[in-house]
């Protein structure tokens, strides 16, 4: 459902690769054929991936020669005109301070999650218990977005005054121009809960592959459940935990629409703040709110750039994730 | 060690081992332990919460004008905010479109991609586009839908339409297709391989008659949950699919109504407005039409022979 798994990464069935390479072609021309139609998808792939790429460079190159403000520094974004002052400072802040949130909600709650269902729950319970969870992905953003605005946001008011109000001193939790529970906080909270599914179902995907011979033995030793837990399960899986984690993080920092419908904008020129209790843009919600001034070149460029950095930012993410669950396959092999 | 044996009978003791009392592990250890085991629970009564919360408040909200024969034949035209009535039909056929469309694209290059890596894949290209498969799961909805907008719109100059929203979903599309096709692929025995090419049968046909309809209800599987996927997101409609209250069929010209775009053009309606029981009322159609895609899938895996 995810569309991630760490089963591609372990051998075949039988833990031999199947037939190698053109050993088993015939190298007659419907073998040709099809291999260079196989090739030619992969190839599609790839390109595609490097044309995301060339273009939103190319696009946004322009309309950043044209910037007169610091396009790193800056927390302006006036992008029409002759005199374009855009900077992404503020996006940056806001993505990644709601989706560290979410990361931070949404973690521990997943390990605790894929533990019960490879460890704790009934037999009978484990398996519902698995597709309920996924089934949580399955929920459109958009639909998170409404039952947050509407239904779970007015919810959270009490937590966040009573933050604002206790906490108030620290610049996270200090109150800011917007009064309303539409703020980052709010955005954190609904990305944690669409993000669980994600880390839920890799981290126990890793749980469940844990050799039950550490699991017998940390038991034999007279260990209670949970010390096996902490010194076989937890260490072994600990790659794929982190891995799980940032596939949820590249999810968050991607999130448009239910970001877009929970926190609420800012007037131009409000003053920048650290808090939770903010409003403002992510790089995907500043983009699809900006649809609608998409008719010129240099605008539309402006919003590119921001793009870029979103791709950037996940494509380092998602790398990450990846080189862990690698490195983790070298060490168990 | 006395406590092993605590008031057990022995006899039930050996049958049951399960039953051994460890009450000799210390207190803190045991309390540790039966506080993780409440803390697991918990977890999961949290994760289940959102969920059923999200489904009641979208079916409670929404059931009754759904359960109306008009919401699945009329479309909006000429309904404001303010007038009840209308029907949804337009956009459940736009998302209908526009998920086959998708579909249409996506599921032979995902699937060919997916015999690449596992049935020719090998070396440095095979691993580049495993990578780059991992990278276009990554890519976020809101990229993709900038990117096919800075080709077709930016830089060739079309206006903006359905196929578009379809690229863009194409490439959010791929990915998931090519991941659960290569997990079939590989769960295919290598014996039937071998005995094909044993028969004298080339490759291509072997791939083409045997594995791939081994695979065929996992493959069906992962493109029916791909579906469902693409057809809840939202964010490439913003740019490239504005949205109409009428029906319209022309994927290549004028604007063509899905359900997110429908929610998403009414949600900021007063609470007291017919158009806000509208919303909820596409929000439980789009829901139903994805969990129905789900339990396809999951019912077609089933028939998996592998």
């Amino acid at each position: 459902m995810t569309g991630v798994s760490i089963a591609d990464k372990t051998p075949g069935s039988h833990g031999e690769s199947p037939l190698s390479g053109d050993g088993a072609s015939t190298g007659r021309l419907g073998d040709r054929l099809f291999g260079g139609a196989a090739i030619g998808a992969g190839a599609v792939v790839v390109g595609l991936v490097t044309l995301i790429g060339v273009f939103l460079l190319s696009q946004a190159i322009p309309s950043l020669m044209k910037n007169e403000a610091n396009f790193l520094t800056s927390t302006e974004w006036s992008v029409g005109g002759d005199h374009p002052r855009f900077g992404i400072l503020r996006l940056l802040w806001v993505t990644v301070l709601s989706s560290l949130l979410a990361l931070t909600i949404a973690v521990p709650i997943g390990i605790a999650v894929a533990l019960f269902i490879t460890n704790y729950a009934p037999k009978w319970l484990s398996k519902p218990a698995a597709s309920t969870v996924d089934l949580l992905a399955a929920v459109p953003s958009i639909i998170f977005g409404l039952w947050g605005l509407r239904v779970f946001g007015p919810r959270t008011e009490g937590i966040q005054n009573f933050l604002r109000e206790k906490a108030g001193w620290f610049p996270l939790f200090k109150e800011t121009t917007v009064g309303s529970f539409t703020t980052i906080f709010l955005a954190g909270l609904v990305l944690a809960i669409m993000i669980l599914p994600i880390i839920t179902a890799l981290s126990r995907e890793v749980f469940a592959q844990t050799p039950t011979t550490h699991k017998e033995g940390a038991l034999a030793l007279g260990a209670t459940k949970w010390e096996m837990i902490r010194t076989a399960v937890l260490p072994f899986g600990k790659p794929g935990v982190i891995s799980a984690a940032m596939l949820g993080l590249g999810r968050a920092l991607g999130e448009t629409v239910a970001v877009m419908i929970l926190i609420s904008s800012l007037a131009q020129g409000t003053d920048f703040s650290f808090s939770f209790f903010d409003g403002g843009e992510t790089f995907a919600s500043k983009i699809a709110l900006g649809a609608g001034e998409f008719d010129t070149p240099q605008k539309t460029g402006a919003y590119i750039a921001a793009g870029l950095v979103l791709f950037i930012l996940t494509f380092i993410v998602n790398a990450i994730a990846r080189i862990v669950i690698e490195r983790r396959k070298a060490f168990t092999e | 060690m006395t406590a092993i044996t605590n008031g057990l009978p022995r006899d039930r003791m050996l049958s049951e081992p399960r039953d051994l009392d460890l009450r000799g592990k210390s207190g803190s250890r045991a309390l540790k332990n039966s506080v993780a085991t409440a803390v697991m629970w918990a977890a999961f009564a949290i994760a289940v919460i959102p969920l059923v919360w999200i489904l009641l408040t979208v079916a409670v909200k929404g059931g009754h004008l759904i359960l109306d024969s008009t919401w699945w034949t009329n479309s909006q035209q000429g309904i404001t905010a303010r007038r009840e009535g209308g029907g949804a039909v337009h956009a459940i056929q736009g998302t209908l479109i526009q998920g086959l469309v998708t579909a249409l694209i996506s599921v032979p290059i995902g699937v060919l991609t997916a015999v690449y890596l596992v049935e020719y894949g090998r070396g440095r290209f095979a691993r580049i586009v495993s990578f780059m498969v991992d990278i276009l799961t990554g890519v976020p909805s809101i990229v993709a839908g900038l990117f096919i907008y800075a080709v077709f719109i930016t830089t060739f100059g079309f206006t903006r339409a359905g196929i578009f929203v379809c690229l863009s979903l194409t490439l959010l599309m791929i990915p998931v297709v090519v991941r659960s096709t290569e997990e079939m692929l590989k769960l295919v025995p290598n014996e039937l391989r071998e005995a094909a090419y044993a028969l004298g049968v080339p490759k291509w046909k072997t791939i083409f008659s045997v594995v791939l309809p081994t695979a065929f209800s996992g493959i069906i599987t992962g493109v029916l949950l791909g579906l469902a996927r693409v057809m809840g997101e939202t964010a490439p409609l913003l740019i490239l699919g504005p949205y109409t209250k009428a029906i319209a069929t022309d994927l290549f010209g004028g604007n063509m109504a899905t359900l997110p775009t429908m929610i998403n053009q009414d949600r900021d309606q007063a609470v007291t407005l017919p158009a806000y029981d509208r919303i909820w009322a596409a929000a439980l159609t789009l829901i139903l039409l994805i969990l129905l895609l789900n339990l396809l899938g999951r019912l077609a895996g089933r028939f998996s022979k592998v």
